[in-house]
C-alpha cells in the first residue's frame, strides 16, 4: 500500500480545508477528536480509475455525532474504509490526505499499530449483520474474542465479559443466548450483537455505515435509541453514514451532505434542513414525500449521479442543477464559508457551489 | 374531490416552486393535478374476501407430516376501485409480499375469494386465468435481478406479447415496444441494449413498461421504489402517478416507507403478522390513526425535520415480531401492545369501524382491528 504523502501543502486543486482549526500535527488538547484532510481515494480497475473520494474534510469532536449523507457511489462509505484502514487495497489507494486520530496522523502507522486502533480506540458497525458475523461461531465467542485478542484475557473471562456486553446492549436473557448462533437472532438483535462488538473496548470513536437500513422502523427506532444513549454514556465521537433524511434530522449534531466524492454542503443540522446552501441538498430534501401532510408531485432532480470514472468537469453536480450556469462547467467550486446576507459567517457552515448566495437567500 | 380539500392547508409547505420545473419526465403539467385524483366509487374493480395463504411445514423426507403451517395471510378482506391506490404497508414478515402473489395467482389460496370484476379468480385455470391475468399486471421490487440479463430491453418489454398475441400483433410489436419506452420516459432508441446498461431507476422503468405492455387495469407494486436512491425514487414515483392518470390505473402499492405511501396512496392498509389491522384514506390512517400498531409504527418513522426530535411522541414497541407459525392468541399485536388486557388474548377483534366512532362524523370512523381503538395523533409534533 502506498503511503500519500506527508507534506501539508495541498496542491490545491480549489478544496479548503475551512472548517479545520489550524493545529500542529501531534498533540494538542483542543484538536477534534477525528480529522480528515484533503482526502483522495482512487481505484485503479484495469486501465480506468475510479475517482472515489475527491478532497474530502470533515472533523468530529468527542461526544458529538456527524452525520454524512450521501446516495450511493457518493464516496461516503470509502471515506470511512480509509478512516478505519480497511480500504481494499489494492484496487483501493489513499493517493492523497491525512487523517488525524487524536492528534496523531494515522496513515503514517504501520498496519500494526493501526490493527492496535481498530477495535479499542476506534470501531466500526456495518449494515448487514448478518454476512458481518460469522455463521459458525457462537455470537458470545465472537464478542468474546475482542477481548481475548486485544486484553489477552482467558475464555471464561471473555465470555463473561460477552455476557455483560448483551446485558448492555440490551438483549433479554443473555447468559442463556451467549452460546446461540447469529442465525438464531432477529434482524434487530443482531444489529445490537454489531453494536455490542463495537463497543466492547470502548473506543472513543464509532463509525456506523447504514446501522438500521436493513431494518424495520420499529427496530430501527429501538436500535438507534440504543446507540444514542450509548454514545451520551461513552462520550464517543459517532460517524453515521445513511442516505436517510429523517434518521439523519433524528440523531445528528452536524451533516456533511456528500456528492461524487465531495462535500457539498456542511452545516449544523438545524440550518442545513431549514436553509439548505447547496442545489443538491435542496433538491433532496424536496424529493422526499412527508408523513404528515400530503404534498404535490414530487420534485426529482433530474438525471443521474454520475460516473466515477468521467466525473463531469466542473461542478460534478452541473448536468443535474437547475441553476448551473457557464462557471459551472468549467470551475470546481470550492467548499467556502457561507455568511448572512449582511456578511456574519454562519458558524459550521459551508458549501461547495458558485452560488450559493441565491440558494441559501432565495 | 373531498380529500383534496382537508389537504390543502399545510401545502405551502412545500418550498421551491421554482424547481419544479426541473422535472425531468415530460407532461408533469397534469401530473399536479392528478396526485390524488378522486375516485368515482362504482362497483370495486377488485374485492378480497377472507383472504388466507398457509404454507405447510413438514417434517420427514418420504412421508411427509405436516406439522404446522407458517400463516402469512390469515384472512384479509379489501376493496379496490378503478382508478385508485390502495398502499398496503406493514414490517417484513407481516404478509404483504404474499397478498401480492395471491392478487396475481402465482401462489394459490388456501382459502378465501378474490373476485375481479365480480369473478372469483382463486378457481380459475387455463383460458380463464390467462384472460384474466392480462388485466393485473406486477411490478417487481429489485431492479437488478426482476429483469433477464441475457433479454435485450425490447424482448423484455415485449415477452408478455409472446403469451397474449391478441394485443398486439406480430409486425407491430417493435413499435409497440418503443411506444412503450418512451411512454416512461426512456429513449426508445435503446430497444436493443441490455439490462446492465442501464442504471437501477432506468431498470425500474423498464420493469414499468413491461408491466404497461398488455394494457392492464391493476398493477400490483410490490416496494417498487425501495431499491433506489432518494433521487431516483421520485422520479419514479412521479412517472407512477403520472401513468396511473394516462391509463386510468388501478395500484396496490406494497411497500414499507410509510412516507411514499402517504404520498401515492388514496386509501391505506396496515398490516400486522397476517392480518389487517387497520385499513381507512391516507388522511385516516395517519392523521387519525385508532390502533395502536399503526400508532406505533408511524411514531417510529423519522421525519426529516431536526426541530420534530423533541416535540414528537416516540411509541417504541418492545421485542421482536412473532412467529407466524405461532402466533399469538387473540389479538396478535398484544404482545407488544402498552394497551393488551385479557380480553386481547381471549378474543379475536374484527375489523370494522370501532363502536364508539360509529355514530360520531370523524375522521377516527374507519375500520380498525382493536378492542380498545383510540385516536392518537403521532405524526405530528405536538
Amino acid at each position: 500500500m502506498s503511503r500519500p504523502p506527508l507534506s501539508k501543502q495541498d496542491e490545491g486543486d480549489g478544496m479548503t480545508s475551512l472548517d479545520l482549526v489550524p493545529t500542529n500535527a501531534g498533540v494538542d488538547a483542543t484538536a477534534p477528536l477525528l480529522e480528515v484532510r484533503d482526502l483522495h481515494v482512487e481505484f485503479k480497475v484495469r486501465d480506468a480509475v475510479t475517482k472515489a473520494v475527491n478532497g474530502v474534510n470533515y472533523s468530529v469532536n468527542a461526544g458529538e455525532t456527524l452525520a454524512v449523507l450521501g446516495e450511493s457511489g457518493s464516496g461516503k462509505s470509502v471515506t470511512a474504509q480509509a478512516i478505519m484502514g480497511i480500504l481494499d487495497s489494492p484496487p483501493g489507494r489513499i493517493a492523497k490526505g491525512e487523517i488525524f486520530f487524536q492528534g496523531q496522523d494515522i496513515l503514517s502507522l504501520s498496519e500494526k499499530e493501526r490493527r492496535k486502533l481498530r477495535g479499542s480506540k476506534m470501531a466500526m458497525i456495518f449494515q448487514d449483520a448478518l454476512s458481518s458475523l460469522n455463521p459458525v461461531l457462537s455470537v458470545g465467542f465472537q464478542l468474546g474474542e475482542m477481548f481475548r485478542s486485544h486484553l489477552g484475557m482467558s475464555r471464561k473471562d471473555a465470555k463473561a465479559k460477552a455476557i455483560e456486553l448483551m446485558d448492555r446492549v440490551k438483549i433479554p436473557a443473555a447468559a442463556a443466548r451467549v452460546n446461540d448462533y447469529p442465525h438464531q437472532f432477529s434482524g434487530g438483535m443482531r444489529q445490537r450483537i454489531m453494536i455490542a462488538m463495537a463497543l466492547a473496548l470502548e473506543p472513543d470513536l464509532i463509525i456506523a455505515d447504514e446501522p438500521t437500513t436493513a431494518l424495520d422502523v420499529t427496530v430501527q427506532a429501538q436500535v438507534m435509541d440504543l446507540l444514542a444513549e450509548l454514545q451520551r454514556e461513552y462520550n464517543m465521537g459517532l460517524i453515521l453514514i445513511t442516505h436517510d433524511l429523517g434518521v439523519v434530522a433524528d440523531v445528528a449534531d452536524k451533516i456533511a451532505v456528500m456528492y461524487a466524492g465531495r462535500i457539498v454542503e456542511h452545516a449544523p443540522v438545524h440550518e442545513l434542513y431549514k436553509r439548505p446552501a447547496h442545489p443538491y441538498t435542496r433538491g433532496l430534501l424536496d424529493s422526499i414525500p412527508r408523513l404528515d401532510h400530503k404534498g404535490h408531485e414530487l420534485y426529482a432532480i433530474k438525471g443521474l449521479p454520475p460516473n466515477l470514472q468521467q466525473i463531469p468537469p466542473g461542478c460534478a453536480f452541473n448536468p443535474r442543477c437547475s441553476r448551473a450556469q457557464d462557471i459551472c462547467l468549467t470551475e470546481v467550486p470550492a467548499l467556502a464559508p457561507v455568511t448572512e446576507r449582511d456578511g456574519t459567517e454562519l458558524v459550521g457552515r459551508g458549501s461547495a457551489c458558485h452560488f450559493w448566495k441565491e440558494t441559501l437567500h432565495g | 374531490m373531498a380529500e383534496l380539500s382537508k389537504n390543502d392547508e399545510p401545502i405551502d409547505a412545500t418550498p421551491n416552486v421554482s424547481l419544479v420545473e426541473a422535472v425531468d419526465t415530460h407532461s408533469e403539467s397534469e401530473a399536479v393535478e392528478v396526485i390524488e385524483a378522486p375516485v368515482e366509487r362504482g362497483e370495486p374493480i377488485l374485492q378480497v374476501r377472507n383472504l388466507v395463504k398457509h404454507f405447510p411445514l413438514t417434517q420427514g423426507i418420504l412421508f411427509k407430516r405436516q406439522i404446522g403451517a407458517v400463516k402469512a395471510v390469515d384472512g384479509i378482506s379489501f376493496d379496490l376501485y378503478q382508478g385508485e391506490t390502495l398502499g398496503i404497508v406493514g414490517e417484513s414478515g407481516c404478509g404483504k409480499s404474499t397478498v401480492a402473489k395471491l392478487l396475481m395467482n402465482l401462489e394459490r389460496a388456501t382459502a378465501g375469494e378474490i373476485f375481479y370484476k365480480g369473478q372469483d379468480i382463486t378457481r380459475l385455470s387455463g383460458r380463464a386465468l390467462k384472460a384474466v391475468r392480462r388485466n393485473i399486471q406486477m411490478v417487481f421490487q429489485d431492479p437488478y435481478t426482476s429483469l433477464n440479463p441475457r433479454m435485450t430491453v425490447g424482448d423484455i418489454i415485449g415477452e408478455p406479447f409472446d403469451i397474449h398475441p391478441e394485443v398486439a400483433p406480430k409486425g407491430d410489436r417493435r413499435k409497440r415496444v418503443q411506444d412503450l419506452l418512451d411512454v416512461v420516459g426512456l429513449n426508445p432508441e435503446y430497444i436493443n441494449r441490455y439490462p446492465h446498461q442501464f442504471s437501477g431507476g432506468q431498470r425500474q422503468r423498464i420493469g414499468i413498461a413491461r408491466g404497461l405492455a398488455l394494457n392492464p387495469e391493476i398493477i400490483i407494486c410490490d416496494e417498487p421504489v425501495s431499491a433506489l436512491d432518494v433521487s431516483v425514487q421520485a422520479q419514479v414515483i412521479n412517472l407512477m402517478e403520472r401513468l396511473q392518470d394516462e391509463f386510468n390505473l388501478s395500484y396496490i402499492f406494497i411497500a414499507h416507507d410509510l412516507s411514499i405511501v402517504r404520498h401515492i396512496s388514496d386509501r391505506v392498509g396496515v398490516m400486522y403478522l397476517g392480518k389487517m389491522a387497520e385499513i381507512g384514506t391516507d388522511e385516516q390512517i395517519y392523521d387519525h390513526p385508532t390502533h395502536p400498531y399503526t400508532q406505533a409504527l408511524l411514531s417510529a418513522v423519522p421525519v426529516p425535520d431536526p426541530e420534530a426530535r423533541e416535540h414528537r411522541e416516540r411509541i417504541i414497541l418492545t421485542g421482536d415480531v412473532p412467529s407466524p407459525a405461532n402466533p399469538p392468541s387473540g389479538c396478535r399485536f398484544r404482545t407488544r401492545c402498552w394497551k393488551a388486557q385479557d380480553k386481547c388474548a381471549e378474543e379475536v377483534p374484527i375489523l370494522a369501524v370501532p363502536e364508539r366512532f360509529r355514530s360520531e362524523d370523524t375522521p377516527a370512523a374507519h375500520e380498525s382491528a382493536c378492542h380498545f381503538a383510540e385516536e392518537k395523533d403521532v405524526v405530528h409534533a405536538a
